[in-house]
């Protein structure tokens, strides 16, 4: 498999890299679910991990954070040992789900674990940042998941972490909270902390990362912007209104990938979509074109669909 | 907070490791805090333990003799060590509730070193084990049937919190062992059972049967005991070397499992 290097934007190489990992590989029995992974972040950087479920991220996470080892190569995070950046409270993550006793209240939780930080934020202050001063003494078991994930983000960032790690954090937020979200954590990341989160929203990852890491099958097959990404999977639909198409015919003009028939709707992808367009409109009856450049969705399935499996022999 | 704040950078020197390993007293405060307004754990600090005293400390013969006191008071002591048994292996026991909820992932994203994690724990089943203690003793005086010299009694309550150790070792044991809430289901009668065979509920008399040279090898047997040897004024070196060595089986595979556990985490 060849890896996809692009250029990775804003970083900044003379400061120590948030993450290090190189020729990082984890196996569990027989499985391996880490194959090699050489990745640098910057500081300051905002990094989406994208890949497909088993495609090694979560393996990927738990190395960094120090909740596992690997089987070869070298973690480090901010120039330490990924336990040691932890004790100094550089790293926190937040978990979509779990990590929470039911039978604490949202003050006792976020007192719990300020304490053990050498240096925290005020507990008050971390309440009112993550907007739950007003349930800090209801019981966690009674908040909603909303309320639960707000509750893990405040105690996520009471060591004033240098790294943060997410695992699909806007689940179950609307349009309004999401962007409010990522406002908050970009204006973290102009004072230098590094955010790497999961997610599989195709779109949050284009729109907010400066930087995209797609891994499958414990590779990482591309790492770029997002519209490197997008680029990397070349190709156009053709979309027309086309009744009784002749798919063969259509099949045939040059350079076609596919041919979906929806109705009296044709949709063509193609490398070339002009050559497309233009015989479409002077050899058919097409009406009503359309030309749209594929979306990163398409980019990521190309990039970890079954085709790039020339690695993945032995599982 | 000391973190440099200029634009696109964060020094990591800057950083401090807590202390002990993150061990401090607030976390103790909201552990203990939290034990206290657990109804089932008060029900089986508090009333359970005094229930079974009223329930067999009256029953015929409590004015008998036993040791340098009488029958009433060996039952007493007896309640008192198995409500603090039980206390304190439920304490121990939040660790698998506790690692079903995540929240020893959790913890794991912090300094708290998994040796303090566990250490508070052992502390909360003590204080709780204590608790249960004072309130059987308390029911005692109540009661006004147990009588035994003052310095006995204090010395009786004294080594059935210390006894406490080893079933808040087992407690977390069997909470890194069991998954989740089926850890007290295990036990609860577990430890019903040891207190049969380890002459808590009903002295077992004939030392020439079977029973009681089993009974010899539980867990339960040693620390009742040595519970009671202020009272009964005798302590024989096999219930010595029984206390001494389930609590070192029980810790040894409480931190055999916990580091089976952090490792894999």
């Amino acid at each position: 498999m060849t890896q996809t290097q692009l250029s990775t934007t804003g970083a900044r190489p003379s400061q120590v890299p948030a993450v290090s990992l190189s020729g990082v590989t984890k196996d569990f029995g027989a499985v391996h679910a880490v194959r090699g992974i050489d990745l640098q972040l910057q500081q300051g950087e905002i990094v989406a991990f994208l890949g497909p479920n088993g495609a090694g991220k979560t393996t990927t996470i738990d190395m960094v954070l120090g909740l596992s080892r690997p089987t070869t190569g070298e973690v480090s995070v901010l120039g330490l040992q990924p336990r040691q950046a932890i004790a100094r409270g550089l790293v926190s993550a937040v978990m979509q789900t779990g990590g929470l006793v039911k039978d604490l209240t949202v003050r006792e939780t976020v007192e719990y674990t300020a304490s053990l930080f050498a240096d925290s934020k005020p507990v008050d202050e971390v309440l009112e940042n993550a907007g739950i001063t007003e349930i800090a003494d209801r019981k966690v078991a009674k908040c909603s998941g909303g309320e639960q994930q707000r509750l893990r983000f405040a105690m996520a960032l009471l060591p004033d972490p240098a790294l943060l790690l997410l695992d699909e954090p806007t689940t179950g937020m609307d349009v309004e909270g999401r962007r409010t979200f990522w406002s908050a954590i970009r204006r973290d990341a102009e004072q230098g902390r590094t955010v790497l989160f999961a997610t599989h929203y195709l779109e949050e990852a284009d729109q907010y990362a400066d930087r995209i890491v797609l891994i499958s099958k414990g590779l990482i097959v591309a790492d770029g912007s997002g519209s490197e990404i997008r680029a990397l999977a070349a190709g156009r639909s053709v979309r027309a209104t086309l009744p009784d198409a002749d798919v063969d015919r259509l099949a045939a003009i040059g350079g076609v990938d596919g041919v979906e028939v929806r109705g009296e709707t044709v949709i063509l992808h193609a490398k070339d979509s002009d050559a497309v367009a233009r015989y479409l409109l002077t050899e058919t009856d097409a009406r009503d074109l359309e030309i749209t450049s594929k979306g990163l969705e398409d980019a990521f399935l190309s990039l970890t669909g079954p085709h790039h499996d020339d690695a993945g022999d032995d599982q | 907070m000391t973190t440099v704040t200029t634009p696109g950078t964060i020094d990591p020197t800057t950083r401090k490791v807590p202390p002990l390993g993150g061990f401090n007293t607030t976390i103790l405060g909201i552990e203990l805090k939290r034990m206290l307004r657990n109804r089932r754990t008060i029900f089986f600090t508090l009333v359970f333990p005094a229930g079974l005293f009223f329930a067999f400390g009256g029953t015929k013969g409590w004015d008998d003799n036993a040791g340098h006191g009488n029958v009433a008071a060996y039952i007493m002591v007896s309640m008192a060590l198995y409500g603090a048994a039980l206390t304190a292996a439920s304490s121990g026991a939040m660790v698998a509730m506790e690692r079903a909820l995540g929240w020893s992932r959790q913890l794991r994203l912090t300094p708290l070193s998994p040796v303090v994690y566990i250490s508070i724990k052992a502390m909360v089943a003590l204080v709780m084990g204590a608790l249960a203690v004072v309130v059987v003793n308390t029911a005692g005086l109540v009661q006004g049937k147990p009588d035994m010299p003052v310095g006995r009694w204090v010395a009786c309550g004294v080594l059935a919190v210390v006894c406490t150790l080893v079933f808040a070792a087992l407690g977390v044991f069997v909470g890194y062992l069991v998954p989740g809430e089926n850890a007290m289901q295990i036990l609860g009668p577990g430890l019903a059972l040891m207190s049969f065979l380890g002459n808590v509920f009903i002295p077992i008399d004939d030392h020439t049967s079977l029973i009681w040279h089993i009974a010899q090898w539980t867990p339960m047997f040693g620390v009742a005991e040595v519970t009671r040897s202020p009272l009964t004024g005798d302590l024989p070196w096999y219930a010595v070397v029984n206390a001494v060595g389930w609590l070192v089986v029980f810790v040894l595979g409480a931190a055999w499992r916990m580091s089976k556990d952090t490792a894999r985490v």
